[in-house]
């Protein structure tokens, strides 16, 4: 079934007169009518509330996003006494990331990495096959303009009251409505930057220093940053972020194909648009399903007309397309006069309307005596998301996600990085034995203290000594290592002059947690004089 | 522009600048962007009234606020001195030999050791301690005044045959070139030499094994193990400061050298130098 079709119910509305439906008076920001040249003030954008399928689907976006932000450093997690209980904590004093049971240190960044690559992969995908979805329901600036947009209509009231008031003089009325909307707008600022300072430190604690003035300077100015910018992108500049202040819808245009979709006017079933039905009817002329009714106009936060085609500042948000079926319902006409749809189907819908262009758009060319599409009429079809570019999309993220989930769950816990000593490379002993310098790093990563064992394998003859142990030389070591941190060891690996058979010896250095037998190898040289061969003839 | 042109698509007025027929269409800039441009404007004039920035004839202006990047430098390092004060003070009142077993205080002055060490010391020890012919290698557990933590403080305090300090380290082997015959010395450096399981060609050690009891055993001990508190070398290991091998040995005996280190505490204060023997300490010869 197409999901398009008229409602059964509202049938016998078919061909009701159109003068029915209210008319809105509205002029599209970006119209070349109202344009001046050299520069010109933001005209004001009053969006009315819309209604329907996507305005449903936007509430629950909003709701699970906003959620996650706001509440997110709130969860806890318990990894016992020598880590924070905090879920999502970037900890930058003490270079740490945590996030549920994944606990990042510095050198594993590439985790982030990998997610900032899966997140542009899946940035391609989503833009291939739905356009400007990210814009549309889950851009940051989307979303708070919608939450900025709820206190508006709440205090102001929606479309028509909004503008009364803007024009009305100055009043007791109006002056406490911007009061205290604009007092409610710096209230979510002020959330919006708390919320996100808890990030970066246990929050409960924060939020009482917060509260007993006790946090440090950066968090007050972190949360004055973020006051400002969430009141000033969200409440006052809204639209004008993201048609000349963001980089990414002038980016994406290269992304969409003729196959992606994106919100569309049909006007090869809408034109002619005609409002007095009636007058039209009697005078013998085609009309077309759009009502010009301005309903879209009206509803858009970005202030355009989806009518004039697809447009640089279209957030492809899909309002219009609530407020026109709302429209096309009320009137029992097929619904989808604009939907989502591609520019190959929309093409294929203009040939036949205007057989291959050798007329005006006839929209009574696409239906039968019924009133029923043609059989020739493109519509929406899933099927469309799967073709050969997004499926090397999903391919691609796929991959660069399950390499980064195998990553992470065969990653060690337990380090060892050694640097060999350069200067001297060698030094001789007195009873003429040869001794190697390494700066050996022991990397315990998990937030429990260990006992760390570190031994020589290979390299017959030679032992340890470590500078700070109290322990005679050794081929082995028991190094305690704190919970979560990194153990420096001066390590001295010395090798009597009988054992030594070549300049340059291979051995390795094992760390081992006995407890657990988790451990890491370090494959090292072990240097000595080039003339130590000649010697051992002596 | 004395003709406008409009664009026929899009309805909107041109700049009238053509390329190869494509024409710039005069889209308005938003007002707020203008706005955006005269702030940076009036913050590049509030710059140059609070930062350094007009060129003048012999210097430049000065700015307000009177910083330069030489006086953040300078306040940088003064944190920085500020920040090591507690590891310092409590150096300069601890013996070298218990800054060693505390740890942060050990890693500091390791730390700290090396750096005084780069630029006082590697002239003649080389940057990595390693030594040279005559200069000792500080990296080897051979020590010609002892090896402990408190046995180098010493050492570096107050330096070899230096002359302005009464408490220098002082040993001095006779030009034995003047007391003996060329033929004995030959013998005695075979006899050394043999000590030190090395090739003897030249000399016949038997008759050496004498004359170093006569005249080498005072110092060097009858065993050739040297003399820690006369700073004689041990004869017997594999380190020789001034080359391994009969001639070295005869060269040393006949007319030996002797190296000379200035008393450092004098020139780098108390603290400089128990950071300089936990350094050397630290090397891996330390005892």
């Amino acid at each position: 079934m197409n999901i398009y079709t008229a409602d059964e119910t509202k049938k016998e509305a078919r061909n009701a007169p159109a003068e029915d439906v209210v008319r809105h008076d509205a002029e599209p920001v970006n119209s070349a009518k109202i344009r001046k040249p050299l520069y010109e003030a933001r005209k004001k954008i009053f969006p009315k509330r819309a209604e329907g399928r996507f305005r449903q689907f936007k509430w629950i976006v909003m709701l699970v996003t906003l959620g996650i932000y706001y509440l997110g450093p709130w969860i806890r997690w318990d990894r016992g006494s020598f880590a924070p209980d905090q879920a999502i904590l970037i900890d930058l004093a003490h270079r740490r990331f945590y996030f549920f049971f994944i606990e990042i240190w510095p050198q594993e960044f590439f985790f982030v990495a990998g997610l900032l690559v899966m997140a542009g992969f899946g940035l391609f995908l989503i833009t291939s096959a739905v356009g400007r979805a990210w814009c549309g329901y889950t851009c940051p600036q989307t979303v708070w303009v919608d939450l900025f947009l709820v206190v508006e209509r709440f205090i102001e009231g929606d479309r028509n009251q909004r503008i009364k008031l803007d024009k009305a003089p100055w009043s007791f009325e109006k002056v406490w409505k911007r009061v205290s909307k604009h007092a409610i707008w710096l209230a979510i600022g002020v959330s919006t930057g708390g919320a996100w300072i808890f990030y970066f430190a246990d929050a409960p604690q924060l939020l009482l220093d917060l509260w007993t003035f006790q946090a440090p300077a950066v968090a007050y100015m972190t949360i004055g940053i973020l006051t400002g910018t969430t009141y000033v992108f969200g409440g006052l500049m809204r639209e004008q972020v993201c048609t000349y202040m963001c980089p990414w819808p002038r980016i994406q245009g290269a992304m969409l194909d003729e196959n992606s979709l994106t919100v569309t006017y049909n006007d090869w079933r809408g034109e002619p648009r005609t409002h007095g039905t009636k007058k039209a009817a009697s005078e013998g002329k085609v009309a077309g399903d759009c009502v010009d009714c301005n309903a879209c106009v009206v509803v858009c936060p970005m202030g355009i007309d989806i009518r004039d085609g697809q447009q640089l500042e279209c957030i492809t948000c899909a309002l219009c397309i609530d407020a026109c079926d709302g429209v096309m319902d009320k009137l029992g006409r097929d619904k989808g006069l604009i939907s989502y749809a591609t520019l190959a189907d929309y093409n294929a819908n203009m040939a036949l309307a205007t057989g291959n262009g050798a007329h005006a758009i006839n929209p009574n060319i696409v239906r039968d005596a019924d009133g029923h599409f043609h059989d020739k009429v493109k519509h929406f079809n899933w099927k469309i998301i799967f073709r050969a570019r997004t499926l090397l999309y999903m391919g691609v993220w796929a991959a660069v996600g399950i390499g980064l989930l195998v990553a992470l769950l065969s990653r060690d816990r337990l380090e060892v990085n050694v640097l060999h000593d350069r200067n001297p490379q060698f030094v001789m002993e007195s009873d003429g034995s040869i001794r190697n310098g390494f700066t050996v790093r022991i990397l315990n990563m998990i937030p429990e203290p260990r006992v760390i064992n570190l031994s020589i394998d290979g390299l017959e003859g030679a032992t340890m000594k470590i500078n700070g142990m109290d322990q005679p030389d050794s081929r082995s070591f028991d190094i305690p290592a704190d919970p979560d941190k990194a153990v420096t060891l001066k390590v001295y690996v010395t090798v009597p002059r009988n054992q030594l058979h070549d300049d340059e010896q291979h051995f390795r250095f094992v760390a081992e947690d006995k407890s657990s037998n988790e451990h890491d190898v370090y494959k090292a040289v072990f240097n000595a004089p080039a003339d130590v061969k000649n010697r051992e003839h002596h | 522009m004395a003709d406008k042109h409009v664009d026929e698509l899009s309805g909107v007025e041109t700049t009238g600048h053509v390329w190869d027929g494509i024409r710039e269409l005069n889209n308005p800039l938003p007002r707020w962007w203008v706005w955006t441009f005269y702030a940076c404007i009036l913050w590049a004039i509030g710059y140059t009234v609070f930062y350094p920035a007009w060129p003048l004839l012999t210097t430049n202006t000065k700015g307000v606020l009177n910083v330069t990047n030489r006086s953040v430098l300078k306040d940088e390092l003064t944190a920085a001195k500020g920040a090591q004060k507690i590891y310092v003070d409590k150096i300069a009142a601890m013996p070298v030999a218990d800054i060693i077993k505390d740890k942060s205080l050990s890693e500091f002055a390791t730390a700290a050791g090396a750096a005084a060490f780069k630029v006082n010391c590697t002239p003649c020890h080389g940057s990595g301690a390693q030594g040279g012919i005559g200069y000792p290698n500080l990296n080897d557990n051979d020590w010609l005044w002892g090896g402990s933590a408190d046995q180098i403080y010493t050492t570096i305090s107050h330096g070899i045959r230096d002359p302005q300090d009464p408490d220098t380290r002082v040993s001095q082997m006779p030009n034995f070139g003047e007391i003996l015959k060329p033929e004995e010395i030959q013998n005695v450096a075979a006899y050394v030499a043999e000590q030190s399981k090395q090739p003897v060609t030249t000399g016949n050690p038997a008759a050496g094994k004498e004359v170093f009891a006569n005249n080498c055993a005072a110092c060097h001990g009858d065993q050739a193990q040297g003399n820690r508190d006369l700073g004689a070398p041990n004869l017997t290991d594999a380190i020789w400061l001034y080359g391994s091998g009969e001639a070295a040995i005869i060269a040393q005996a006949t007319k030996p050298r002797h190296g000379v280190m200035p008393a450092w505490k004098v020139r780098l204060g108390d603290t400089t130098v128990k950071e300089l023997a936990v350094f050397v300490h630290s090397l891996g010869g330390g005892e």
